[in-house]
């Protein structure tokens, strides 16, 4: 048996209303939010989170591929997979792989994790689906689009559910996209792309699998399928035969917004965490043609649970307070930096102390047992040379012991908090604190870490750990 | 080895600039302005100079001293500690001294902070990958980070601090060097935007230029330049191990660096009781919170007494134990590698009986000292008029 044999899933936790949106330029609310990333984020960070949600301590070892799907990575050229890999301690012989460039990159990632399973290349296949499209200010689209990932252990020992099908078609469409260097998406007109592009298209790779399969609608549990919009997806549901308030998973649209590439991938988990032994889900992902999978789920995801999952996500939440803010977070309003000396940045010292600085391994001596970081040659209390063995930190919780609000020390979102963490094992770290509210923080707060990037200097981005209130 | 260097070494010329925003100086006119101060001070020409040591931070090497005031062919030592970079250069000058190799030396201290056009201090990688894990890291945050823990364990809070800042601005009115003369009220100081959590724009020293000398000889040879020299008892530094947020079980009540140094100079120079000894101190008051740690670090009152010593007025111009007489580094300014002559140049006015309306009546023994780094270094001196 193939399948899925984990899940996680990431959303930022910060929310934009559209009423916000609506406030600046006018028109019509579509009376939710959207989920935005924060100023540190990004598809990769994103990636990471959605990652740890679903692997558990001892996962990383076996996980012999790395896929990687999302329209939105930083990097138009150096992989992405291969930073995320180092990140997760996934062995180095791991196969890495970027899906990118279209809404069912992430479809197009699981598929081929299946056959790598299936022609036994790989025992477990980490699929991470990432994204973040921007909308041009005012336009259409800004209301709808959102943030968020989604990740996937695919395998074949200990399978929740099963992909007993798949089915793909490609098709040449300009519906939604971007060209090299563009900030913001472009799209066609919306009435020829819904009807020609997403309801031909999803139509036909509904009609083949279903009838490939034998199956009609009331066959099916659950159907995963993009959504465009809110009212065009429970239209085209309907159109298919199925009942939007039962079968329909919800598509998150006024919750989190269209998640690209991930959308998919989000309302998948969403469908396995309400979903019980002997469902079906079928999903239907669109882009550039539509692949379909077909899932059985078993009694193993009664045993299976992700750190948060979607429903974790979907509660922990803070509004943003301003449209401004959203603007500036993502470079689409620019505006001047502080007065201070530009960041020193070395990347053959980065390199050098990588495992410390991505995969956030401390050292633990042996001879005294002090935890301490980065890895210390030798140990802070006892001096003892080069015996140690490294400790990984980045699923350690921690209290806060100390801080300082810095409005001095560059941000996009001042005060910058500084803390100084003890961490579960007593090993003392140093970072930011993001995802928070300046007014909260004190010392004994629990909380806990999280990939993200710091700053872009030397023409590359740095990234690295900063802190969080846990969720 | 105690008594290695005790009372053997004496200043007998000191000279200090302005210091401010001195947008028309260059480092080498305030090298030269320094220089010229103290060599006639002492009454001596720069070709009588057999070595010198130069404490600067930000500026390089040697030439930095040499270049300005054509000093050729003579042994000059770059040092940098970070704030205690002042004193450690004249720690070093002093064993020079001691051991018979020189007879008279230089040791000038100078930092141009204001040709950066940056606010605050330039960037550097303390170490390896630093611009990542002390990525955020600032020096009024580094600083700050005792506040949470301290306020907590012993009740003391930012009114203790902001009287701290009252106290410094007021001295700095009689210090007419400083780079500010003004006074501040307690509102003032508690209503200032906040620079880094507790601390507010006038809980920091400000951004300085400036430079200051000293002109130093063996005990025996003092009285051939003055008779009103004063002696080296003791001065010592201490570097503690490891960047202070990432040390193991560091509890953020103390600088240790501080204690380190202080012991040890009060070893060395005889003293048990610090706050009864000591007739002035210029500590380094980088922020408010430092010298209120200062106090207790210094053994000038008991762990966790500083307020109730500070709500007393102990410290101030008129108590018991003046602290930071010359305004401090909140008025005087921190020129990073010339603060720690100027507070031993503190320290040679008032033992002379030359500090004006801010003179410490009868003072004999002074102590000056700094601590810098996030922070990790200290350095302690006592200095004293009975020759």
């Amino acid at each position: 048996m193939i399948g899925i044999k984990a899940y996680g899933a990431y959303i930022p936790i910060y929310r934009l209303s559209h009423g916000d949106i609506v406030a600046v330029w006018g028109g019509a609310s579509r009376e939710g939010e959207k989920a935005i990333a924060n100023h540190d984020e990004d598809s990769i960070t994103m990636a990471v989170a959605a990652c740890q949600d679903c692997l558990s301590l001892s996962d990383a070892n076996n996980i012999d591929a790395l896929y990687l799907a999302s329209t939105t990575l930083s990097y138009k050229d150096k992989q992405s997979a291969a930073f995320i890999a180092e990140i997760l301690d996934i062995p180095d012989q791991a196969v890495t792989i970027d899906f990118s460039n279209s809404l069912r990159a992430s479809t197009s990632a699981i598929t081929n994790a299946l056959a790598a399973t299936k022609s036994e290349l790989a025992n477990n296949v980490l699929v991470a689906c990432s994204d973040g499209k921007l909308a041009a200010p005012k336009s259409d689209y800004e209301q709808l689009m959102g943030a968020g990932a989604a990740a996937f252990i695919i395998g074949n020992s200990d399978v929740l559910a099963e992909i007993i099908a798949t089915e793909t078609h490609h098709d040449e469409f300009l519906d939604m996209w971007r060209q090299s260097g563009d900030q913001f998406i472009k799209s066609g007109e919306d009435r020829f792309i819904v009807s020609e592009g997403y309801v031909r298209n999803a139509k036909e790779a509904a009609r083949r699998t279903m009838d490939s399969l034998g199956l009609s609608a009331k066959d099916i549990n659950k159907l995963v399928l993009y959504a465009p919009d809110r009212r065009t997806h429970i239209g085209l549901a309907r159109q298919l035969g199925f009942n939007p308030e039962t079968q329909l998973q919800d598509a998150l649209i006024n919750k989190v917004g269209n998640v690209g590439s991930a959308s998919v991938p989000l309302m998948l988990v969403g469908a396995l965490e309400s979903s019980k032994p002997e469902d079906t889900i079928m999903v239907i992902s669109y882009g550039d043609g539509c692949d379909t999978l077909v899932l059985k789920v078993n009694k193993n995801i009664e045993q299976f649970k992700p750190r948060r999952g979607l429903r974790g996500h979907l509660i922990s939440k803070m509004q943003l307070r301003s449209y401004l803010n959203y603007l500036t977070f993502h470079n689409i309003l620019p505006v001047e930096p502080m007065r201070r000396s530009p960041p020193i940045s070395s990347i053959p010292a980065k390199w050098r102390a990588k495992k410390s600085l991505l995969s956030l391994h401390g050292s633990k001596c042996r001879n005294c047992n002090t935890v301490q970081f980065p890895v210390q040659r030798v140990c802070h209390i006892c001096h003892s040379k080069d015996d140690f063995e490294e400790v990984p930190l980045s699923n350690l919780k921690g209290k806060i012991f100390t801080f300082t609000k810095d409005n001095m020390a560059p941000s996009a979102e001042l005060p910058t908090i500084m803390t100084v963490l003890e961490l579960e094992n007593g090993c003392r770290f140093f970072c930011q604190m993001t995802d928070r509210d300046p007014l909260a923080v004190q010392t004994g707060m629990d909380v806990e870490l999280t990939f993200r990037r710091v700053y872009d200097y030397g023409g590359y981005t740095n990234y690295y750990w900063k802190c969080r209130p846990i969720r | 080895m105690n008594g290695a260097i005790t009372d053997k070494v004496a200043i007998v010329g000191m000279g200090c600039t302005k210091f401010g925003e001195n947008w028309s100086k260059s480092s080498e006119d305030l090298v030269i302005d320094a220089a010229y101060e103290a060599f006639e001070d002492a009454g001596v020409s720069p070709d009588q100079i057999q070595a010198a040591w130069l404490s600067t931070v930000y500026g390089l090497s040697a030439w930095t001293l040499a270049n300005p005031l054509k000093l050729s062919g003579i042994p000059i030592t770059r040092v940098e500690n970070q704030c205690a970079s002042g004193m450690d250069a004249l720690r070093n000058a002093v064993f020079a001294i001691a051991c018979g190799m020189y007879d008279i030396v230089l040791v000038l201290g100078v930092e141009k902070l204001k040709d950066t056009g940056l606010a605050g201090l330039p960037q550097s990688e303390m170490f390896p990958n630093f611009h990542m894990i002390g990525a955020g890291f600032s020096a009024p945050g580094g600083f700050s980070l005792p506040a949470a823990r301290y306020f907590a364990k012993y009740g003391a809070t930012k009114e203790h601090l902001a009287k701290i800042a009252v106290k410094n601005h007021h001295n700095g009115t009689f210090s007419p060097k400083a780079h500010f003369q003004r006074e501040v009220t307690m509102e003032q100081v508690l209503n200032a935007p906040i620079i880094s959590w507790p601390l507010g724009l006038f809980d920091c020293c400000p951004t300085t230029d400036g430079a200051a000398a000293a002109i130093v000889t063996r005990r025996e040879l003092a009285r051939n330049f003055r008779s009103d020299y004063i002696l080296i008892r003791a001065i010592t530094l201490a570097v503690d191990a490891g960047f202070t947020p990432l040390r193991p079980a560091f509890d953020y009540l103390h600088w240790p660096a501080t204690q380190t140094a202080a012991k040890e100079t009060y070893k060395q120079a005889g003293i048990s009781n610090p706050f009864k000894e000591i007739d002035l101190a210029e500590v380094h008051d980088c922020f408010t919170i430092t010298e209120l740690l200062n106090y207790e670090d210094l053994g000038f009152c008991p762990k966790g007494e500083a307020k109730d010593y500070i709500d007393s007025n102990t410290f101030t111009l008129e108590g018991e134990l003046p602290v930071c007489p010359s305004g401090g580094l909140k008025s005087f300014g921190h020129p990073v590698g010339a603060t720690g002559l100027r507070m031993v140049y503190e320290c040679y006015l008032q033992l002379r009986g030359l500090a004006g309306n801010r003179q410490v009546k009868g003072a004999e023994v002074a102590l000056a000292h700094n601590i810098g780094g996030p922070p990790q270094i200290s350095s302690v001196c006592i200095v004293h008029n009975r020759i």
